[in-house]
């Protein structure tokens, strides 16, 4: 809902200190996910995310979360699909070229990120969408890429070890 | 002036040290020079004869023309079309790639092709949304963004593979730009958002239309603190307006251009609307070429073409340099001969 989403933008800062705890609770909870399988959570999971994240953020189930790097402002609902900052179309009263009565993803997100504790994420340039994870869980993936990285930093580190 | 080692129609010249790609553009920017680009109007035809007869308009002020691809999302010739055409003959062309109607398969492919035609400039954009043209009812593509689409063509270049990973035999060697609005809100992400874009890997900026050269500066100045001056060219964009009819017009129904108030004055002010403009433009070059940190001027004189030359000539930006086209140097021995 349009208003729910303003109002989440509004509190990016609480929305966004709430997310980080929530993330680290469901990486902390990993073996739990190993245990009942990933693919078998994959469609309970996505559809509880779709709910949460949808009332909040008219969230569109890209199925890689950017929202804290868009200052709590979805930017799949900007008609341009655009990942990396606002057009060059924005209207002079911060409005959306495309949709005259919706205020700009973006103009939305910058004002999102200034109430953020960590400001620079905005400033990093997104990878191109991989439209075929449409409609997957980003939380579980999140957990999955987390531990792959613990994975990868682990063994570099067994390896460089075994150097010395 | 004249640079000696110019090409031959269909030949490329040798990429130099330090150069992205082997075209004029980045040759005459990289030597120091004042550059001058301008738009040129893609024909709604077939005929091949439309698109020279256009570009010879610009005949010795222009360094590169941008061949627009669906700009406004009105359809004319395409982008590919209009490059392949103008490197027949020598000319520089940028071509635009914009993400509204592509995706990232056709947009890469596009790309090597464009580049086997000779292309060495692309202009990397998102693009107008479908429901400003001629064709609202259109399917919106935005497959990549415009930074996505600068990286992935960078990727293409320089580790000459595809977004997917698959390799290239011979990478496409292009000078990599993209466009800025310096003018429209979020106005102090816009100097970030210039950052973000040449971290993505665009080399040189051509913006939007330029008439309120005070916010301009306060942007170029807020760039320079981010250290961003020394790492990309910036051509500010300029174009004369017909009338104050026209200027109202364009600001109301084209995405994205910013006209003060005191332009649109102006222009109704003045007993002949049309000379105002194009007297403005020439100021308004004039100021922003004085600018620390602007390389050159981009025209875009939307149906008023054939004024451009006339335009950059009073604006003695090119300080007697003649960049080149077709016959240039026939030319100019000529006249050294008669005169
Ligand atoms: S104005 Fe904002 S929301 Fe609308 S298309 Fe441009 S960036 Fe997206």
């Amino acid at each position: 809902m349009y208003s729910v989403r303003r109002w989440a933008v509004r509190h990016a800062g609480a929305l966004d200190r709430f997310y980080q705890g929530f993330e680290t609770l469901i990486v902390k909870l990993h073996p739990l996910w190993e245990k009942i399988g990933y693919q078998r959570l994959e469609r309970p999971v996505a559809k509880i995310e779709q709910l949460c994240k949808g009332l909040l953020f008219d969230c569109k189930m890209c199925g890689q979360c950017a929202l804290s790097e868009t200052g709590m402002s979805c930017s799949m609902n900007c008609p341009k699909n655009l990942r990396n900052g606002p057009c060059g179309g924005v209207r002079q009263n911060g409005n959306c070229e495309v949709k005259e009565d919706m205020r700009c993803v973006w103009v939305e997100a910058w004002d999102g990120n200034q109430k953020m504790h960590t400001g620079e994420r905005i400033l990093a340039v997104q990878l191109p969408v991989d439209f075929s994870k449409k409609g997957s869980s980003s939380w579980l993936s999140r957990v999955r890429e987390v531990q792959q990285q613990a994975v990868t930093k682990h063994t570099a580190e067994q390896s460089t070890g075994k150097q010395q | 002036m004249v640079i000696h080692d110019e090409p031959t129609p269909g030949e490329m010249l040798p990429i130099l040290p330090g150069h992205s790609s082997a075209g004029r553009l980045e040759r005459v920017l990289r030597a120091g020079h004042f550059a001058v680009t301008a738009e040129l109007a893609p024909p709604d035809s077939a005929n091949p004869h439309d698109v020279y007869a256009r570009a010879e308009l610009f005949d010795g002020y222009v360094d590169a023309m941008n061949a627009t691809d669906g700009s406004g999302a009105n359809c004319h010739m395409s982008s590919v079309g209009i490059c392949a055409l103008l490197t027949r003959i020598g000319y520089a062309p940028i071509m635009q790639v914009s993400c509204r109607d592509k995706n990232r398969i056709a947009i890469q492919g596009d790309v090597l092709g464009a580049a086997a035609m000779g292309v060495s400039n692309i202009l990397c954009l998102t693009g107008d949304g479908v429901q400003a043209g001629d064709h609202p009812q259109a399917k919106p593509v935005f497959d990549l963004d415009c930074m996505s689409l600068l990286e992935t063509i960078r990727g293409m270049r320089d580790k000459a593979e595809f977004l997917s990973g698959r390799k290239l035999t011979d990478p496409p060697k292009v000078f990599l730009g993209a466009a800025s609005n310096p003018f429209a809100p979020p106005l102090d992400f816009r100097p970030h958002r210039l950052a973000k874009k040449i971290a993505a890997g665009a080399q040189y900026i051509q913006t939007n239309y330029c008439f309120d050269v005070p916010r301009f500066k306060e942007f170029m100045a807020r760039s320079r603190d981010l250290g961003l001056l020394e790492k990309v060219f910036i051509l500010p964009g300029v174009g004369p307006m017909a009338s104050a009819r026209t200027a109202n017009w364009i600001r109301n129904n084209v995405p994205g251009i910013y006209i003060p108030d005191a332009v649109i004055e102006r222009l109704a002010g003045a007993k002949d609307q049309k000379r105002e403009g194009q007297q403005l433009c020439i100021e308004l070059i004039q100021q922003l070429s004085e600018i620390e940190g602007v390389s050159g001027i981009h025209v875009m004189a939307y149906r008023q073409e054939e004024s451009v030359a006339e335009i950059i000539e009073s604006s003695g930006v090119l300080q007697g340099r003649v960049p080149w086209y077709p016959g240039r140097d026939e030319k100019l021995l000529q006249e050294r001969a008669t005169s």
